[in-house]
């Protein structure tokens, strides 16, 4: 917790701020305030308001209602470049670092210190290396960005937004990608730039990070603020309540499943980076997947979890051995269509790159993988579509006007059922979930993991990926942990601690 | 954009989105298509100005039958061209080699006819292989080894240009066969057009009743009889309106009748067919298209395979009008089919257009031409509009997205 800032002016007051989009009333006199030194919460489900919040205070909206005071002064940003000139750097979820440029490039692009139109590249990379270290970052400025892992890049997206010497730093879900390890360091970078008097808006889905780090939270529901409160007098039941407007007693669906007989058996699956010969992503990783169950596979990012998947379905890059029996019965999965011809589905982890083609229906993406059968082999029919996916739609409770909303108005949760319709209205058998709620709030976030209950006893063998323990020891009935490839441990619910997990995880213990 | 008082012909396109949108289920946003019917209003409207302002600048010389089936009969191949088009722009490729194709395929199929006596099916066969054969190969090129389409039909620009020039010693050979000449120069007779008119009227009909019976069947609510009316009166009157055009003059021209033929099968392509939607999948998303299971390769393959052959069919009809073969044949209709789908609207970043915006482009591009041509605008200034008109077609759609 930071110095107690109460007696010093505010850096920034948002003062019923209003925004309208066509046909939706985005935000409703929303206020919202912030302290130098102050780390304060911002907290809300998806379509809350809380990014559109952001977006007026970083100049990408430019018309809305109410009234913006930096440091006491009125201001009404026109462009994302007059926020930044008040200094206000907002890092969004999604990173912006161009890939194939340095470092230093990166944190200077648009900024580049020049002289008679030439740039300066030591001066470039000597503060960009200043920059680095006062973030306690040990990294050559003159590394390719899309060479660094997320954690860094991170980083040097706050190491970007310092070099505005911003004084309101905006964190949009900054931990969604990282390991804990790399969480817990930037939690203390936070720290330190809360010492030197910059004020942070944290965004955050996280309840537990949002009470360790944040001196204030303030909910927001369906575009209205629902309070502002200390930390200090709120819990994470509380929270949760206020942001869904509802008791939230138990996150995770309760009572046992009862797994049935072996549905998918792994056996010995290697795969092979495409671009380093000889380097195993996974190693010989064997399992069993039956009926009924729901298989949770835990481990740092890198540890190969995707590329298991990956190799599973038929979409590895690289080259794959190892064995897959279904029901018994060895079969041949080169492709992601021979794994949907055995009745796999998989709901990937980005579903804007990989799972909806985000400009078409829902009802065009539900179909997608089912097209042939659903609708007619050499002929679609709509009506029947409509007939076939109108079930899911209302089981899922996808929230949408109808089953012709364009999928990429939708928000993370509903974008994430309409990917697992897509899968359900294929009859999938087995379905691997990698990182289903990534990016979705707790409300919705509830609402997948009892889908998830609910497709497990119905009889469907689910695979699911996650990097966030609670979510793994509370769903599933067995978790595999994988540390750099191989299986270092199998845990069934019972014997699954948090400790035995991580310790695995690391590499510190193979069970 | 309400209101539109539109000459005949265009509104029938109008019409069919308009009634396509409809068919979306009650109680259900008809947002999916709020886009492409605004988009058509904005095509028709574009042409009916256009067209005004011709038939006011040639003292309506431009809208008289004898022009007006002169125009018709020139967008069939600019317009056959644009349905192949708009399929490889939807999976986010793009074809600069069908001018050259054009010319290379209508230069096979009248060599075959001086210097083999071959008739008019073997030569027709020349044509139509020679198109899918290049298309297929190009569509390999992209597909699999992964070079990309830019580069591939850049070079099939230059180099089925050259393989024309060659194998024709650069010389122009008259069309022999009388048959095939036909199917770019005859006219259907006046009665036959009217026998056709009244079994498209037919058509239609049946297809509003089915669509409406099959609401009925889905538990939503039918159109009223009103409804049901100007959904029947509309396409109706231009069919009739459109074919007693042509008659006053000669009667419907082979050439426009093929290009109605592939018009009409690939807006069923498109829009009625796995493949299709996988089209639009694989522009859209082709990430996600691929974790659905669709094989991205075989339909880019494909999607060049069919614009291949539609190029040929479009050089049998080029051909076949001009009545002979030169070595530059076609040259630069590639530009004029990619700006047709642009201003229908396709996306060349894929995912989005259709084939009946490409067929409102293609006629629109034409009617530039022609009308510029009537009042003698010279060559370079035609072109200098041209190309600005595709620029600012693209801006106002960009602008007009920015402002939603």
């Amino acid at each position: 917790m930071t110095e107690t800032p109460t007696n010093r002016p505010l850096l920034l007051e948002m003062r019923v701020i209003g925004k309208s989009f066509p046909g939706v009333r985005a935000l409703d006199g929303v206020s919202f305030d912030l302290f130098p030194g102050e780390i304060h919460a911002l907290v809300g489900e998806n379509g809350a308001g809380k990014s559109t919040l952001i977006k007026i205070l970083a100049g990408v909206y430019t018309e809305y209602e109410g009234e913006i005071y930096i440091n006491g002064t009125l201001r009404h940003f026109r462009s994302v470049r007059d926020s930044e000139k008040s200094g206000v750097a907002v890092v969004f979820q999604e990173l912006s670092l161009v890939p194939e440029l340095s470092v230093g490039e990166n944190i200077f692009l648009g900024r580049e210190p020049t002289r008679f139109g030439m740039i300066q590249w030591e001066q470039l990379y000597s503060r960009a290396s200043a920059l680095l270290s006062e973030l306690g970052l040990q990294l050559d400025p003159r590394t390719k960005a899309g060479e660094l892992g997320v954690g860094v890049q991170q980083l040097v997206e706050i190491a970007k937004a310092l070099s505005h010497e911003a004084r309101i730093l905006v964190l949009d879900e900054p931990t969604a990608a990282l390991t804990n390890v790399e969480a817990e360091g930037l939690f203390t970078i936070l720290k330190n730039l809360c010492r030197r008097g910059i004020g942070i808006i944290y965004v955050s889905h996280r309840l537990e990070e949002v009470f360790r780090l944040s001196r204030r939270v303030t909910v927001l529901r369906d575009g209205r603020s629902v309070g502002t409160e200390p930390v200090g007098q709120m819990d994470e039941p509380r929270v949760i309540a206020k942001m869904v407007g509802r008791q939230v007693s138990q996150l995770f669906p309760a009572g046992r499943r009862t797994p049935r007989e072996p549905l998918l058996e792994v056996r010995h699956i290697t795969a092979e980076d495409q671009n380093v010969r000889g380097k195993r992503v996974v190693n010989g990783v064997s399992f069993t997947v039956h009926r009924g169950e729901v298989l949770g596979i835990a481990g740092l990012m890198g540890a190969g979890r995707t590329e298991l998947l990956m190799s599973l379905f038929g979409s590895f890059p690289g080259k794959v051995s190892g064995e897959v029996l279904i029901n018994g019965r060895e079969v041949e999965i080169k492709r992601p269509s021979d794994a949907i011809a055995h009745g796999i589905g998989f709901v990937t982890e980005d579903r804007k790159r990989s799972g909806l083609v985000l400009e078409q229906s829902i009802l065009a993406n539900v179909t997608l993988a089912s097209l042939p059968r659903v609708s007619g082999k050499f002929l679609t029919n709509e009506l029947r579509e409509i007939a076939a996916s109108r079930p899911l739609f209302d089981d899922l409770r996808i929230k949408a006007q109808s089953l012709f909303t364009i999928a990429g108005t939708l928000s993370g949760g509903n974008q994430q059922k309409v990917v697992l319709a897509k899968w359900l209205l294929n009859q999938a058998r087995v379905l691997f979930l990698d990182e289903p709620t990534r990016g979705i709030d707790v409300g919705a976030k509830q609402e997948i993991y009892r889908t998830i209950d609910d497709l497990a006893r119905s009889g469907l063998a689910v695979v699911m990926v996650s990097s966030e323990l609670p979510e793994v020891l509370g769903l599933c009935d067995r978790v595999l942990v994988l540390h750099q490839g191989r299986v270092t441990g199998e845990f069934t619910r019972d014997a699954a601690t948090p400790e035995a997990v991580m310790s695995c995880a690391t590499g510190q213990r193979a069970s | 954009m309400k209101e539109l008082k539109v000459d005949g012909n265009s509104n029938a396109a109008l019409t069919q989105m308009a009634a396509e949108a409809d068919s979306a289920p009650e109680g259900t946003t008809r947002r999916k298509f709020s886009l492409s019917i605004n988009r058509a209003y904005t095509m028709v409207a574009a042409l009916a100005i256009l067209w005004l302002i011709f038939a006011v600048l040639t003292h309506s010389i431009f809208l008289e039958p004898r022009n007006f089936s002169n125009l018709i009969r020139q967008a069939a191949v600019t317009g056959i061209l644009s349905v192949g088009m708009v399929m490889v722009i939807i999976t986010a490729q793009i074809d600069l080699s069908v001018g050259s194709l054009v010319g290379l395929a209508g230069m096979a199929a009248v060599l075959v006819q001086v210097q083999q006596h071959w008739g008019l099916i073997p030569s027709l066969l020349t044509a139509l292989v020679t198109g899918l054969v290049v298309g297929a190969l190009q569509g390999w090129l992209t597909a699999y080894v992964r070079i990309p389409s830019f580069i591939v039909t850049l070079g099939g620009l230059l180099a089925w240009r050259g393989v024309a020039k060659g194998i024709s010693s650069g010389n122009t050979y008259p069309v022999q066969v009388s048959w095939f000449r036909s199917l770019g120069q005859a006219y259907l007779d006046n009665t036959t057009g009217i026998v056709l008119m009244g079994m498209a009227v037919a058509a239609v009909v049946w297809i509003v009743v089915r669509q409406n019976a099959m609401r009925k069947r889905h538990a939503q609510e039918p159109w009223g009889h009103l409804g049901l009316i100007l959904r029947i009166v509309f396409p109706v009157g231009l069919i009739v309106g459109f074919v007693l055009m042509l008659n006053a003059y000669s009667g419907v021209p082979v050439p426009v009748l093929i290009f109605v033929v592939i018009a009409l099968a690939g807006v069923f392509i498109t829009r009625k067919t796995p493949f299709g939607r996988y089209l639009y999948a694989i522009g859209g998303n082709p990430e996600a298209a691929k974790y659905s299971g669709i094989n991205l390769r075989v339909h880019v393959l494909l999607a060049f395979a069919i614009l291949g052959l539609l190029a040929a069919v479009a050089a049998v009809i080029y051909t076949a009008r001009v009545g002979s073969a030169g070595p530059d044949a076609g040259t630069l209709l590639e530009l004029d089919a990619i700006a047709a789908c642009v201003i229908g609207g396709a996306s060349l970043r894929g995912g989005r257009g259709t084939v009946l915006g490409a067929c409102l482009g293609a006629l629109f591009m034409v009617s530039l031409d022609n009308g510029m041509s009537l009042k003698n605008v010279p060559d370079f200034i035609q072109d200098i509009i041209k190309g600005g008109i595709l620029v600012a077609a693209v801006g106002l759609d960009v602008v007009g997205k920015r402002r939603d």
